[in-house]
């Protein structure tokens, strides 16, 4: 996909999944976007079309379930994207 | 001496007297200081079975070797006692600069005994201690009583007081310190309010001596790089503060809603870290030499001071169903001033919601706003009245469990030996739950913080629903936390840094020799005399549990749906990691291989 700027809804294909922005990771880009994937699209492709650096993302939920950048998104998916945070 | 101040201050309040007493030296090393040295004095000086409220149980303000040191955070004091909220030991941690000021004089702790006959402060100016009248004091807010006692003391003293709250006795009074840093949890603001002393000011004029200056500014060099380096405490927790977890928990589906009844809250977002940086934050705060500065200072309309912190923004937003961020901070700021543990003055309206929507708690004793979850007003004017005591609050000041109790539906506080539970729904962390059950001050976060590694992926990553390995990692987790408290450094470190770490620490200012093994080993130790305090108070593994609801009702809602907490599955191989039978208790090899007991 490339470093091509999208107008909203980004992406383009068919599938829909709605993605949470964190933190740092909400300047420029808003809190919550819907990205329209191609089937079999996985969390790197949105980071891609987003914009944001791999390592700027510490953890990564698929609907609230701890996932890894090459997993499968799916109709329908909410992808959660933090920078490191801690605290207690 | 180095690290150490090698003097024990005692005071006795019946008696008007004080002492000077020389530190165990070997003692000290062996349980470190602070928590650790500080549980052993206690359990060698009270019956375990005492009334905490009681002129028998004592106050020992502690600080660690650490604290006063040119160490990263090493600023902290501990509050050790037994609570007259649990009946357990209770070790309540706290910044600001109070810690290191006691140690520059010249005291590694203070052991409060007994009651004064009227309201008393001490004055500490290095060697000169005094036992003041503090009848003009009582009755006052924290920041008031501290401006006062800024006038009348030292220049450039340092305070820590009780609010309203600890003078009424409220199981839930915290002891706070430079205005707005709280050794918040167990009650041990009571304990001081029962003791007729209203505070403690503190100056002091001398150093902390280091073993092996030249090892600790390397050291020193080593820990700050990865602090500053480390994600969550180079640029989390200085950007946001705590209250960044609040999207991150909720998130996973596990960010208590309404007293517990489910663990999703829809308006996170309005009340988290993102927000409160964007509409209310005035300033960041740090304490005493610490390169991170999680704290906060905010604003909103004629009301200003420290925090909130997560577990606060939660215990008055989400656990009481509201959104309104504004309220929240007053609630905060209400606690600080009346001297009362925000999470547990929080989680305590949130019970007390719940018994009123159920029906248990009637119109016409509640002489306030209805206790309705969502509602802003209620948790504002119910922390005032919780703090003064005033009509029903003086019910909501006994905490939650007393408060459930007394409509005869204890199952409803969401409480651990009585210790109101934190931010956290263990039915979506498994090994966080196992922590809760066993800590030894009761329902806590900070004693072996599981969230580390099964939400942030702190060192590595766990999968929250997995029993596996859960409990070796609670008991490593418990035991390094130990060591961290008991050095006088704040837990917040541990994010970035480990057991070698702090044995190097340790070893460059007090010239010991430990290395992360046998530091863990120390941990281990502190843990264990803690439990016996404990088993000889009569807390024994029968309240190692978690409340019903968390253990019956399946979340009903969000990403962890479906799930309960399996303490039952956990428990058992809990006691087989620490060593102990399968009741719960340390055995005497495990005892002797710790050098707690010889023979
Ligand atoms: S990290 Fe926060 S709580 Fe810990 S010492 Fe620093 S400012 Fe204080």
């Amino acid at each position: 996909m490339g470093k091509k700027v999208y107008n909203l809804p980004l992406g383009g294909g068919s599938m829909k999944v709605k993605v949470k922005l964190f933190t740092t990771l909400r300047e420029g880009r808003g809190k919550e976007l819907m990205v329209e994937l191609e089937e079999g699209d996985t969390p790197q492709k949105v980071i891609d079309i987003l914009n944001i650096k791999k390592e700027d993302v510490a953890i990564l939920l698929i609907n609230g379930r701890s996932a890894e950048f090459d997993a499968k998104l799916a109709e329908g998916d909410v992808l959660s994207l933090f920078p490191p945070v801690g605290g207690g | 001496m180095y690290g150490y101040k090698g003097k024990i201050l005692r005071v006795n309040l019946k008696e008007k007297t004080t002492k000077v007493e020389e530190l165990d030296l070997e003692k000290a090393r062996k349980y470190i200081g602070g928590r650790g040295l500080s549980s052993k004095i206690l359990s060698e000086e009270i019956d375990p079975k005492v009334d905490p409220l009681s002129p028998e149980n004592k106050l020992i303000l502690t600080t660690g070797p650490l604290t006063g040191t040119p160490t990263p955070t090493g600023g902290r004091y501990m509050a050790v006692t037994k609570s007259p909220l649990t009946g357990a030991v209770a070790c309540s941690n706290s910044g600001g600069h109070w810690g290191a000021e006691l140690k520059f004089a010249g005291y590694d702790a203070i052991i409060v005994e007994d009651k004064a006959d009227s309201p008393v402060y001490i004055n500490i100016e290095d060697d000169r201690v005094e036992i003041r009248d503090a009848s003009h004091l009582w009755g006052k807010v924290v920041s008031e009583t501290t401006k006062i006692l800024e006038e009348e003391c030292a220049e450039k003293v340092k305070v820590l007081t009780i609010g309203p709250a600890g003078e009424n006795l409220s199981k839930i009074a915290s002891i706070m310190n430079d205005v707005d840093r709280a050794a918040g949890r167990s009650g041990v603001g009571a304990v001081m309010g029962s003791k007729n002393l209203k505070a403690i000011a503190v100056k002091g004029s001398s150093k902390v001596d280091v073993y092996d200056p030249d090892k600790l500014k390397e050291v020193f060099s080593k820990c700050m790089k990865k602090i500053k380096e480390n994600g969550v405490t180079g640029e989390g927790l200085p950007t946001y503060g705590t209250a960044v977890l609040v999207n991150i928990i909720n998130e996973n589906g596990i960010f208590p809603t309404n007293n517990f009844q489910t663990a999703y809250f829809e308006k996170a977002d309005d009340i988290s870290g993102e927000t409160l940086a964007e509409k209310y934050l005035v300033k960041r705060e740090a304490c005493y030499r610490c390169p991170i500065g999680c704290g906060r200072y905010c604003k909103v309309d004629d009301i200003e001071g420290g925090g909130p912190e997560y577990e606060t923004v939660w215990a008055f937003g989400a656990d009481c169903g509201v959104s309104d961020l504004e309220a929240i901070i007053k609630a905060n700021f209400w606690c600080n001033e009346m001297g009362l543990d925000t999470i547990s003055a929080g989680a305590t309206i949130a019970t007390a919601m719940e018994l009123y929507e159920k029906g248990y708690i009637k119109d016409d004793e509640l002489d306030g706003i209805p206790l309705k979850f969502g509602n802003a007003e209620a948790i504002i004017e119910w922390t005032k009245k919780m703090g003064r005591a005033e009509g029903f609050g003086a019910k909501l000041a006994e905490g939650a469990y007393r408060l459930a109790d007394m409509y005869g539906a204890p199952e409803l506080s969401m409480t651990v030996k009585k210790l109101e539970l934190p931010a956290y729904d263990p039915r979506g962390v498994q090994g966080h739950g196992l922590q809760y059950a066993t800590a030894n001050r009761g329902g806590c976060h900070v004693r072996g913080y599981l969230i580390s590694p099964e939400i942030l992926g702190l060192p590595e990553k766990l999968d929250r629903f997995s029993l596996e390995g859960k409990a070796q990692w609670v008991k490593i987790f418990q035991d390094l936390t130990a060591v961290i408290d008991s050095l006088g450094l704040c837990l917040f470190t541990s994010f970035a840094l480990n057991a070698e770490d702090y044995s190097q620490l340790f070893n460059a200012v007090c010239g010991t020799e430990y290395t992360a093994e046998t530091i863990l080993e120390a941990g281990e130790r502190i843990w264990n005399i803690e439990k016996i305090f404990n088993l000889k108070a009569g807390i024994d593994s029968s309240q190692d549990k978690l409340p019903k609801r968390l253990l019956e009702e399946p979340i009903p809602e969000g990403p962890s749906k479906g799930w309960v907490h399996k303490l039952e599955d956990l428990l058992p191989k809990y006691y087989e990691v620490r060593g102990w039978d399968e009741n719960g208790v340390p055995t005497e090899d495990r005892l002797k291989e710790l050098k707690i007991i010889t023979g």
